[in-house]
């Protein structure tokens, strides 16, 4: 992985930068010690590593908008950090940057039921979003596996999504408004508790621009009535292609159940091991689809659904028939990516394909692990494409990391190729940066880059990411 | 005045190089239904998508439609129809309030950004979108996301185009995600609540978890009516309707089917509203706000009539289109309760005197002006348009 080389001139200037934010935001605000630094030098791609030069967390709009000035007169690339949860670098430093974390952000500060909002700091949780409403019964819908411990600033950042995203769509249908500092260090207000935006959609494109264009300090969000109940139904299929074709039966006959989850044979081994949840062991795929309401409700969309599974010859049709069972359903689902970790180390795929192809691309994806003689497992969101291939290789093997990320090129190029996409939820980083070339043409990138361009002329903030490169090389010289 | 009808992507392409590279700006055209939204272009030749059209891609099993942007919206709609599918976000028909003809296209819809009731629980026109490709004011023809549910590949340029009024880009293609048309649908109906009441009323239903889909009240003052839309399985919607029904008090009554679709039609395309002279005015602010805004204005001496959707949260003035039309104690409603007004109907003299759009403030002007000036350099899509 290629990073720019850093700016020895700003690491120079360390003493005198570290003396000014200090002087802005205190010295409980600013990490500078080498081994205080170590905690900030990758987020959940944990292959790429870099201590930063500093990092600084603020606990208010006005700190934000005093680190920036400081970072902007040094010309000290910033990179923003929500709780480090990225999957995709993007949140990796270089040498010479700022990390600006919004961890201490986290304060719920409006919660409005009568008009079903909520107001908080950006660096809040996103399961404690949902906590702060859920008494009152309402919820927060984006619900990325790791939202215990991912904040709202990454979910906007990366424009998240979740398992239940086929029915509540992804953070971006759920945002309301922001506080944006830009790089300039102006503070602008973007939407609101009301619907839609008065100009152009500035909220729709800062929402998954990975913290290029500005650095988003509160949020509002559309809260949700909770669901009277939810109940699963699991079915295991005699091959992935033969589940995959259900998922694309199921979404063409009327119903949109809330979730269609999606396991195969290696995954639902390796998490029966781990959580016991009583998942078949013969089967070589299976289904996890969940329908939402009241008692009856549920049973009038679980009928269509099984009778759709049942003209795929299913091996296993389970219908949950109580919470226990619902709950132990979805434990092995949530443990999923855990449990793959015990089979050594791996590499989380994200690529989105139309559902029709999801058995095109299954099969593809088999052919493509075993010409490289490397594993893969899926576990993924299939109602909505979002394929999840996890690559497993060792890391202490010499080239294999490599590999690995050679096949998971291959593997998205696949997904690109069928009429999909690089990324569904992850974001591009610097992950997937040097693919993009492959998904769009040199005039797409330049549009896109001058989108940011405007936000941040200076290209301070994380800029090495998203584009390749090559690409970007001329706009982040500065 | 020239018309420029390009036959495809390419062709578009270069007639849009061509005006740039001679300064010519372009007034671009769809089916010119919404001609009169916004504000007045002056532009030397017209721009046709009318021979962009035509349907590229329609996947029922992956809800999946790609349409070129001349593509006529009810030729788009009979094609959902005969798989039982919809566009989610219910477009409104402009015709009947702006007086216009022509047969609306989807390159309308999605640059206007038009949503209608349905908005509220399955979002806005720019949420239904999957990706957009779009021939930039350079003349590049340019993509944007794709035709797969979930993308975060890049920026997201699909939202930035929807609703920017041809200032950015010339639409050429669209994909939407698309939704299976309810089995059933019912509406509650409860008259003579009064504003207040009524938009309580639907708040307390979009509270419950009952998927209200629909939530308006015609008419302001004492009386009015107050509409509920239910949507979806059969059993589903008797069960919700009864439910509904208990927590709402007396005097509510359910009509279905055509009944019910024929309520919504009517609150889409702002039936109430067409035959009446003077300015329309669109505003948007929080839901419980609606009702205070329309007496706020009252007590400011500006007469005027109010009809609620969203649940309130969208407002539909009719003002005297004299003076500014009430541009300036609805402006200073939108600013003191945080929201944004429309002109959308007002004779061209008016849109061009009257700040059609709500004012930014000088941070996102700029933003603004430098998104466009990236696009569009020269400054020959739609100029003047969104802003002077």
């Amino acid at each position: 992985m290629e990073m720019p080389v850093p700016d020895r001139m700003i690491i120079d200037q360390k003493a005198t930068l570290v003396a000014r934010l200090v002087q802005a935001l205190g010295a409980d605000g600013v990490i500078h010690a080498a081994e205080e630094l170590r905690a900030y030098e990758c987020d959940a791609l944990t292959a790429y590593r870099c201590p930063p030069l500093a990092v600084v967390l603020p606990r208010t709009t006005a700190e934000v908008v005093a680190a920036i000035r400081v970072c902007a007169d040094m010309g000290a690339p910033i990179v923003p950090r929500g709780a480090g949860t990225s999957l995709s670098g993007g949140s990796l430093p270089t040498a010479d940057s700022v990390i600006l974390g919004v961890s201490r952000m986290n304060q719920v500060l409006e919660i409005d039921t009568a008009n079903r909002f909520i107001r908080v700091q950006a660096g809040i949780t996103n399961l404690a979003v949902t906590g702060a409403v859920e008494a009152q019964g309402f919820f927060y819908a984006p619900d990325p596996s790791s939202q215990l411990a991912c904040a709202i600033a990454g979910n906007i950042a990366m424009n998240s999504g979740g398992a239940h995203c086929l029915k509540y769509g992804v953070t971006t249908n759920n945002l309301l408004g922001v506080t944006l500092v830009t790089a300039a260090g102006e503070v602008v207000e973007i939407g609101g508790a009301h619907l839609d935006p008065a100009g152009y959609d500035l909220l729709g494109v800062i929402c998954g621009s990975e913290g290029q264009l500005g650095i988003v300090t509160e949020a509002t969000l559309r809260i949700l009535a909770s669901p009277e109940g939810a109940r699963p139904v699991l079915i295991g299929f005699a091959s992935s292609e033969v589940a995959g074709a259900c998922v694309a039966d199921i979404i063409r006959s009327g119903v949109i159940p809330v979730a269609i989850e999606f396991m195969d044979k290696l995954c639902i081994h390796a998490t029966e091991a781990h959580a016991k949840a009583g998942y078949p062991m013969d089967v070589e795929a299976l289904l996890i689809v969940e329908a939402e309401g009241s008692e009856a409700e549920i049973e009038e969309q679980l009928a269509c659904i099984k009778e759709v599974a049942n003209r795929h010859n299913p091996m296993v049709l389970r219908e949950s028939t109580s919470e226990a069972e619902s709950a132990a359903i979805w434990l092995g689902r949530k443990s999923a990516f855990g449990a793959m970790g015990q089979l050594g180390d791996y590499i989380c795929l994200d690529g989105v394909v139309p559902v029709s192809a999801l058995p095109e691309v299954l099969r593809g994806t088999a052919e493509l692990a075993a010409s490289y003689g490397l594993r893969v497992a899926n576990v993924f969101h299939a109602g909505d494409g979002n394929m999840h291939p996890l690559i497993i290789f060792d890391a202490n093997r010499p080239g294999e990391l490599e590999q690995a990320e050679a096949l998971g090129a291959d593997i998205l190029r696949l997904c690109v190729d069928v009429g999909g996409c690089l990324s569904g939820e992850h974001g591009v980083g610097v992950e997937k940066r040097e693919l993009m070339g492959h998904q769009f043409n040199a005039a797409d990138l330049v549009q896109q880059m001058e989108v940011k361009d405007v936000f941040d002329p200076g290209w301070l903030l994380n800029p090495a990411k998203v584009f390749p490169l090559a690409a970007s090389e001329s706009r982040r010289g500065g | 005045m020239t018309v420029l009808t390009p036959r495809d992507e390419a062709d578009l392409a270069e007639a849009v190089a061509e005006a740039a590279g001679a300064g010519t700006p372009l007034e671009i055209r769809g089916g010119g239904s919404r001609a009169g939204l916004g504000r007045p272009v002056q532009a030397e030749a017209t721009l046709s998508t009318a021979g962009l059209s035509g349907i590229t891609l329609y996947e029922p099993g992956a809800l999946t439609l790609v349409v070129k942007a001349g593509t006529k919206v009810a030729e788009i709609e009979a094609a959902l129809v005969a798989e039982g599918q919809m566009l989610p976000f219910e477009p409104m028909d402009h015709r009947a309030l702006l007086g216009t003809e022509g047969e609306p296209t989807i390159g309308g819809v999605v640059a206007c950004g038009v949503s209608g009731p349905r908005r509220i629980q399955a979002g806005a026109c720019r949420d239904a979108m999957l990706g957009v490709r779009f021939v930039n004011g350079r003349g590049e023809a340019i993509k944007s996301g794709g035709r797969v549910m979930k993308n975060v590949t890049g920026y997201d340029l699909v939202k930035l185009i929807c609703g920017s009024y041809g200032t950015l880009g010339v639409l050429s293609e669209i994909s939407f995600k698309v939704l299976p048309k309810p089995e059933a649908e019912a509406t509650l109906v409860r008259e003579g609540l009064g504003a207040a009441a009524g938009v309580a009323a639907l708040n307390l239903a979009l509270g419950s978890p009952f998927g209200i889909t629909g939530a308006a009240h015609l008419g302001g003052g004492a009386g009015g009516r107050t509409l509920l839309r239910i949507e979806g399985l059969t059993g589903s919607v008797g069960y919700r309707t009864g439910q509904l029904l208990g927590r709402l008090g007396t005097g509510w009554e359910a009509v279905s089917g055509a009944e019910s679709a024929a309520l919504w039609r009517e609150v889409r395309d702002v039936a109430r509203f067409a035959g009446r002279d003077g300015a329309v005015w669109r505003v948007s602010v929080k839901p419980a706000d609606g009702p205070v805004l329309s007496e706020n204005l009252s007590t400011a001496g500006l007469d005027h009539a109010a009809l609620y959707d969203w649940g309130g949260g969208l407002i539909w003035l009719s003002t005297a289109e004299t003076g500014d039309a009430g541009a300036g104690p609805i402006r200073r409603q939108t600013a003191a309760l945080g929201g944004h007004a429309t002109l959308v109907r007002a004779s061209a003299a008016t849109r061009a005197a009257v700040e059609v759009f709500e004012p930014e403030p000088a941070t996102l002007a700029r933003i603004a002006a430098g998104l466009r000036a990236k696009f569009d350099p020269a400054g020959i899509l739609n100029p003047g348009r969104m802003r002077g």
